[in-house]
């Protein structure tokens, strides 16, 4: 089980600022057990991005978006569709929007920020991982985690330890960066490296999430079987 | 007063010289080496945990230094302070008369002698440069007013070998956009390369003053080590060979730095040295250029 928030639609509509058509896809796993992501998320966002003006050229939800295999399975069916699309807005948590990033060769927008539940693992053993750190950067990374793709979780680009595409700490390990670089060179979007992302908020993931905004089911439950 | 500053915002050429604390307490050696070639030097550059090894801090040397008169370079890595402790390092720093700071990520843990210790990287060197670009404007990251705010003149590291080049080439206009400015290189063998680097970074209109790094090979064998393991450490087999077929090592070594200067001093603003035990040997360096 992995938490997410819905980002502010204000964030989302700055992300697809310059795009025409998108692609809606959410996810039926755990996204869909908040919320955040199942058919009732994705509907209310397609309406929004309706009144907004742009042209949504398709929505879908499969379920555990995680799941890249299968996902990617489902979406060679629709491909199509995203091809005519000039980026997608994926509504799941920092793992399928990556495992999305990966499958498809457009410019993938987070919908949501995916929380700390305290440490807690997600299900889905993967290459993407998630450091659920309550303010999802991939938006500007090309859909690639810098804070666990990066073994220095660094947020404005690759150190000096880089070198031919390799990281510092192990001969073997990708620099995350230059992942993160070959990527949105391969979206069209180079121009999202220059942004500077600020220092974290990490008191969002140092103790899990602040009781305020425990305001899903999820955190009902777990509030309901602690009493 | 910054003579580094100074000197480059002057159009002058500048040169720094790195000067590595101690393991120990006992910095005797270090302080002499320094002062025997401060004539020759604008600034010393003190490391912070070079390599992730355990060692004095560099506040400390740094203000030991400017005690007897010698400007330093704060060297500032994010690896082993939060942004608590690099502000608050910071605001000592300028307290105890440093000026120039040059603000980097920092090895990972794993490379150094404490391989177990915690990776901090709260902030990345961008991050740090607009920190200090905070503090220079009287506040802290969060908008706290300071009382009393310093005059950091904060300075980045570039690599000239970087491969790719072009991600290297953006990193280094966003830190000369988040207040880095001036650059000093991670060591040059090869002048093209440096060449290649210094166009493409004006082409992409950061006119910062970039410091060109000189490392002294000690031996052939150091070289193919540096040519393989160090990240962005181009050596041309020419060089390699220069220094395999030579009778005199050190000669050797000497001549191929100081010939370096003299392609490169002409495409940039100044020189770091960056001698790793071989402080001795700087009068020959800059002796042997046209400086």
């Amino acid at each position: 089980m992995i938490l997410s928030e819905p980002k502010p639609w204000e964030e989302i509509e700055g992300y697809l600022e310059g795009d025409d058509s998108v692609f809606l896809l959410g996810c039926d796993g755990c996204d869909a057990a908040t919320g955040d992501g199942g058919a009732e998320r994705v509907g209310e966002l397609s309406g929004k991005l309706d009144e907004g003006g742009w042209n949504v050229t398709g929505t879908k939800v499969i379920e555990f978006l995680c799941n890249k295999a299968l996902a990617g399975m489902k979406l060679a069916r629709i491909s199509d569709l995203i091809e005519e699309s000039d980026s997608l807005l994926v509504s799941c948590c920092g793992i399928g929007v990556q495992a999305v990033s990966k499958l498809v060769d457009k410019q993938v927008h987070p919908a949501n920020d995916t929380v700390s539940m305290g440490d807690f693992h997600g299900t889905w053993p993967s290459e993407e991982t998630c450091k659920r750190c309550g303010e999802c950067l991939l938006e500007y990374t090309g859909g690639i985690c810098p804070l666990t793709m990066c073994v220095k979780g660094l947020l404005n680009g690759a150190c000096g330890g880089s070198y031919e595409g390799k990281c510092e700490v192990e001969p073997d390990r990708p620099c995350g960066w230059e992942l993160i670089y070959e990527r949105l060179k391969d979206v069209g979007r180079l121009d999202l490296i220059e942004e500077y992302n600020p220092p974290k908020a990490r008191q969002k993931y140092q103790f899990g999430v602040p009781m305020e905004n425990r305001n899903s089911l999820y955190w009902a439950i777990e509030a309901e079987e602690g009493e | 007063m910054s003579t580094l500053k100074d000197k480059l915002e002057a159009g002058e050429f500048a040169i720094t010289c790195e000067a590595g604390p101690p393991k120990g307490v006992d910095l005797e050696n270090e302080l002499k080496e320094a002062e025997e070639i401060a004539g020759l030097i604008d600034a010393f550059n003190v490391t912070d945990l070079q390599s992730s090894a355990m060692r004095m801090s560099s506040v400390a040397m740094c203000r030991l230094l400017e005690e007897r008169g010698l400007e330093t370079v704060y060297q500032m890595t994010c690896r082993d302070r939060n942004r608590l402790a690099l502000q608050s390092s910071l605001l000592g720093a300028w307290a105890l008369g440093m000026e120039n700071v040059l603000a980097l990520t920092g090895d990972y843990t794993t490379l150094g002698d404490h391989p177990d210790a915690m990776p901090v990287f709260d902030l990345d060197s961008i991050q740090l440069l607009e920190t200090i670009e905070r503090l220079n404007g009287g506040e802290d990251l969060v908008g706290n007013e300071l009382k009393g705010s310093p005059q950091f003149f904060p300075g980045a590291a570039a690599n000239p070998g970087a491969d790719p080049l072009k991600p290297q080439i953006l990193k280094s206009r966003m830190k000369a956009d988040h207040g880095a400015r001036f650059f000093q290189t991670q060591a040059v063998y090869d002048s093209d390369v440096f060449a290649k680097f210094m166009e493409e970074l004006r082409d992409a209109g950061v006119e910062t003053p970039v410091m060109v790094g000189i490392l002294p090979l000690k031996s052939a064998g150091m070289a193919r080590f540096m040519d393989a393991n160090i990240a962005g450490v181009v050596i041309p087999d020419e060089v390699i060979k220069e220094l395999t077929d030579a009778s005199d090592t050190v000669q050797k070594s000497l001549e191929i730095c100081s010939r370096v200067i003299n392609e490169t001093a002409d495409l940039c603003e100044g020189v770091h040295l960056m001698p790793m035990g071989w402080e001795e040997y700087v009068p020959d360096i800059l002796d042997g250029t046209d400086l």
